[in-house]
């Protein structure tokens, strides 16, 4: 069964995520992170983040919500029996520090047909609560056997 | 520069980073269902993979995570707890305060991230 493209280019309702400081330390911890401007208050602010900063990769915890809506939207009709996370990308701006409200809006970059397997690639764009782009993600998600 | 950092992930692991990032997809926190769908054991999470890169080209930079721009990965392989990670990587590009490093991820010998790039500006 070939691959829909309707999808290419919709967008979904903002999905908003507010940072806080034991998430954070929580998620520096499982992925192994020491430096205490993740965890401790005082020296985030010495080195001069607003409050405790979220690991970069904590961009997936905030923007988890939104990319769920292309992932199960009907019009993109993915496969999750055959699915597997292909590549990741992630573009830094502002830091994510606790108390930030962080807004991702998600859409479908791309979908395409190659090798026998579907290529679904969406897009977030996350930005603070003072309209600041904090990250910007680009999903790759692999469909086997689509033809 | 130099980019290198060796990780074990426990046998728990995948259950703190399910609860930390709230992906509890059972293929990476049941060894059983695991096995029922072909797979030799629970599988590590691929973000948490990407996020060990992510430390490696951080630390090599000085571990500022304001100097990491961009990261891109490609993930070519399952991981599995218990076994030790190891993040290599190399300077590809360098100016204009941004580095650009190459980099990959492997576990027993089979990469488990392949052509991961970053960008970093350190600061």
């Amino acid at each position: 069964m070939p691959v829909k493209t309707d999808a290419i280019g919709k967008s979904y309702p903002p999905f908003e995520y507010e940072l806080g400081k034991e998430k954070v330390g929580e998620y520096a911890r499982a992925v192994g992170e020491e430096n205490p401007v993740y965890f401790d208050r005082a020296a985030a602010k010495e080195a001069g983040f607003r409050d405790v900063v979220a690991p970069p990769m904590f961009a997936v915890v905030y923007s988890w919500g939104a990319v769920a809506l292309p992932a199960v939207d009907p019009d993109v009709d993915l496969n999750f029996a055959m699915l597997v996370h292909g590549g990741q990308e992630f573009a830094w701006g502002e830091p994510a520090c606790s108390g930030d409200v962080i807004s991702t809006v998600a859409s479908v970059k791309e979908i395409y047909e190659k090798g026998g397997m579907g290529f679904y690639v969406f897009e977030t764009v996350s930005t603070n609560q003072d309209g600041a782009e904090v990250a910007r993600g680009t999903w790759t998600n692999i469909v086997r056997g689509v033809s | 520069m130099n980019v290198d950092l060796k990780v074990t992930p426990d046998k728990y692991l995948p259950h703190r980073y399910a609860g930390a990032s709230g992906d509890f997809n059972p293929i990476h926190i049941d060894p059983e269902f695991a096995k029922q769908v072909g797979l030799p054991s629970n599988i590590l999470h691929g973000l948490w993979s990407m996020a060990q890169v992510a430390r490696a080209v951080t630390d090599a930079g000085g571990g500022d995570p304001r100097s990491l721009k961009r990261l891109s990965v490609q993930f070519r392989g399952m991981g599995f707890p218990e076994q030790e990670l190891t993040v290599s990587g190399s300077v590809k590009e360098e100016g204009d305060g941004r580095i650009v490093i190459a980099a990959e991820a492997e576990q027993g010998g089979k990469k488990i991230i392949k052509n991961a790039e970053a960008e970093l500006s350190p600061q």
